[in-house]
């Protein structure tokens, strides 16, 4: 019997197929069907006949991580069917169990770094630049967020195929966890200029009016006061706020209505402005 | 033409958003499309970035759906370019928009159960084209939920009856909902935030916002900072690890450490 091999080609249509993943996303198995047709390519070569319907029903089992660490699963998994296409004692449990197994440490990766960290302050920048109608703004967020992506995919499927089970020992690893804190650090530090420098918040209620010595007349505001004991502290209390009632579990379109609320009342009254 | 040009950005941003990959659901790239098919893409390029900045933490992070950015942002352009509504208006409509969306959404998933169990047949079978036919129903069914509203409410936008409605709203609602504008991103902030499970790194996002309280640096420069905090951040951490790996090995050499306690961190 002639060794089955993945091609160069197959691995290519893996990573294309990739971007679908989550295409089909449903309640019941979630990303399911987009792992099933990612895979496929890579199925269709080492498999035929029922060993082919065996494979696809395996993978139309319940999926769900972080769409584009996804990629080195589909190569890992990639090389393990392989494997067992060749002979090796590889079981439909194991397979099954690498897989699910590997669904939270790499979401656990990839959900902060990409979602925490990688869009938001891509996206941040963007919108900054956006906001003076200069077209680069969202031109750098697209270029900037999909390059990065793409590569996480393509470096992905291939790392995943060649290295196989190996890289699994290395999700655990220390690489990750640096990886993991060290995007932390940064979104965090980013998030916390944001909270300063991108909100604004101006509460024009006039404590004391009165002319001073020299004739000049002083307004004293609810605003200048806090400017003068530390600016941006009513975003920076509102942010703490909102973390703990989405902690809670308040949706967060309700805390947004909500906060609409207290514009609108705030206005009404003279507060804020 | 127009209308197949909406249509078809409109699909597109519907594709993204479940997608969830080349971001074009995202208000800073939804409106700017939206704009630039209206004719109009100065104004989409800046109602984008201000609900981008709104919407920054709206994202799809387990099982759990953020508010849908899809649909609020192309129809808030429409309402906003079509309908002559100012960019506080389209904030202010983009919130419901995003709530109508999500459950649009939520709709879509669920029927695609259905495609699921179609799959399960076709994967007996052994039929292939039959399971890819299946996903991108689903996928297509996405695209279709926010461009059909979309190029509906196209029609209507800008008819004397949609301008009333739209006017009829008192002026301290849309300057209040302006206001709120101004600060109702730290809901995305906050989302953010407790992605990270931040414990003792929120020391990183303190100062973060005491420079930007105390200086001008700008975002970039944050950025660069940021990277540099996190350098030495890593250095402190691969020390430590060392420190307690050579303490577990009576003083030997130290390199690998994978079973590091990581309850600090998730």
């Amino acid at each position: 019997m002639a060794e089955k091999k993945v091609t160069k080609d197959d691995l290519f249509w893996v990573f294309v197929k990739s971007n679908f993943l989550l295409g089909s996303f449903n309640f019941e198995r979630m990303q399911a069907m987009g792992f099933c047709v990612a895979m496929m390519p890579i199925l269709k070569r080492v498999y035929t006949g029922d060993d082919l319907k065996k494979a696809l029903k395996r993978h139309l089992e319940f999926f769900n991580t972080q769409p584009f660490v996804a990629a080195a699963i589909m190569g890992i998994i990639g090389a393990m069917e392989e494997k067992k296409a060749n002979g090796a004692e590889i079981s439909e449990a194991t397979l099954s169990g690498v897989k699910v197994g590997l669904i939270g440490p790499l979401a656990g990766v990839g959900d902060p770094i990409f979602w925490g960290t990688l869009r938001p302050v891509l996206a941040a920048l963007g919108a900054g630049i956006a906001l003076t109608g200069s077209l680069l703004g969202p031109i750098i967020f697209f270029v900037g967020f999909n390059a990065i992506r793409l590569a996480t995919h393509w470096y992905g499927v291939m790392y995943g195929y060649e290295r196989g089970t190996a890289l699994v020992e290395n999700i655990g690893g220390n690489q990750m966890r640096f990886l993991t804190e060290g995007s932390s650090v940064l979104g965090l530090f980013v998030m916390g200029a944001l909270v300063a420098k991108w909100t604004s918040v101006n509460m024009p209620l006039v404590i004391s009016e009165y002319d001073n010595s020299a004739g000049e007349h002083v307004v004293t505001t609810l605003q200048s006061i806090l400017d003068s004991l530390m600016p941006s502290i009513v975003p920076l209390l509102m942010t703490f706020a909102c973390m703990y009632l989405l902690k809670k579990g308040v949706n967060a379109l309700t805390i947004i209505v909500g906060l609409f609320i207290i514009g609108i009342a705030g206005y009404a009254c003279g507060l804020m402005a | 033409m127009t209308i197949v040009l909406l249509f078809i950005v409109a699909m597109i941003t519907g594709f993204a958003s479940v997608l969830d990959e080349m971001q074009f659901h995202r208000p800073v790239l939804a409106c700017t499309m939206t704009g630039a098919v209206l004719g109009d893409m100065t104004t989409g390029i800046i109602l984008g970035g201000t609900l981008e900045m709104m919407a920054l933490g709206w994202m799809n992070v387990g099982a759990a759906m953020a508010p849908d950015a899809a649909l609020a942002s192309v129809v808030s352009t429409i309402l906003v370019i079509v309908g002559h509504q100012s960019i506080g208006a389209g904030i202010a409509l983009a919130v419901p928009l995003a709530a109508a969306g999500q459950v649009l959404t939520i709709f879509v998933r669920t029927i695609t159960v259905f495609f699921q169990h179609l799959a399960d047949k076709y994967a007996e079978e052994g039929n292939c084209r039959g399971i890819e036919m299946c996903h991108f129903l689903g996928l297509l069914l996405q695209g279709l939920r926010v461009a059909l509203p979309s190029v509906a409410i196209y029609m209507v936008a800008g008819t004397d009856t949609v301008n009333d409605a739209l006017n009829s709203i008192p002026e301290v609602v849309t300057r209040g909902l302006q206001v709120a504008g101004g600060f109702i991103v730290v809901v995305g902030y906050a989302m953010v935030i407790n992605l990270m499970n931040a414990g003792k790194l929120m020391v990183y996002f303190f100062l973060g916002f005491i420079l930007a309280v105390f200086t001008d640096v700008n975002l970039i420069g944050f950025g660069a900072i940021g990277a540099i905090c996190a350098y030495f951040h890593i250095q402190t951490l691969q020390q430590n690890i060392n420190i307690e790996e050579a303490a577990k090995t009576g003083g030997g050499s130290a390199i690998e450490g994978d079973d590091i306690d990581d309850s600090d961190l998730m």
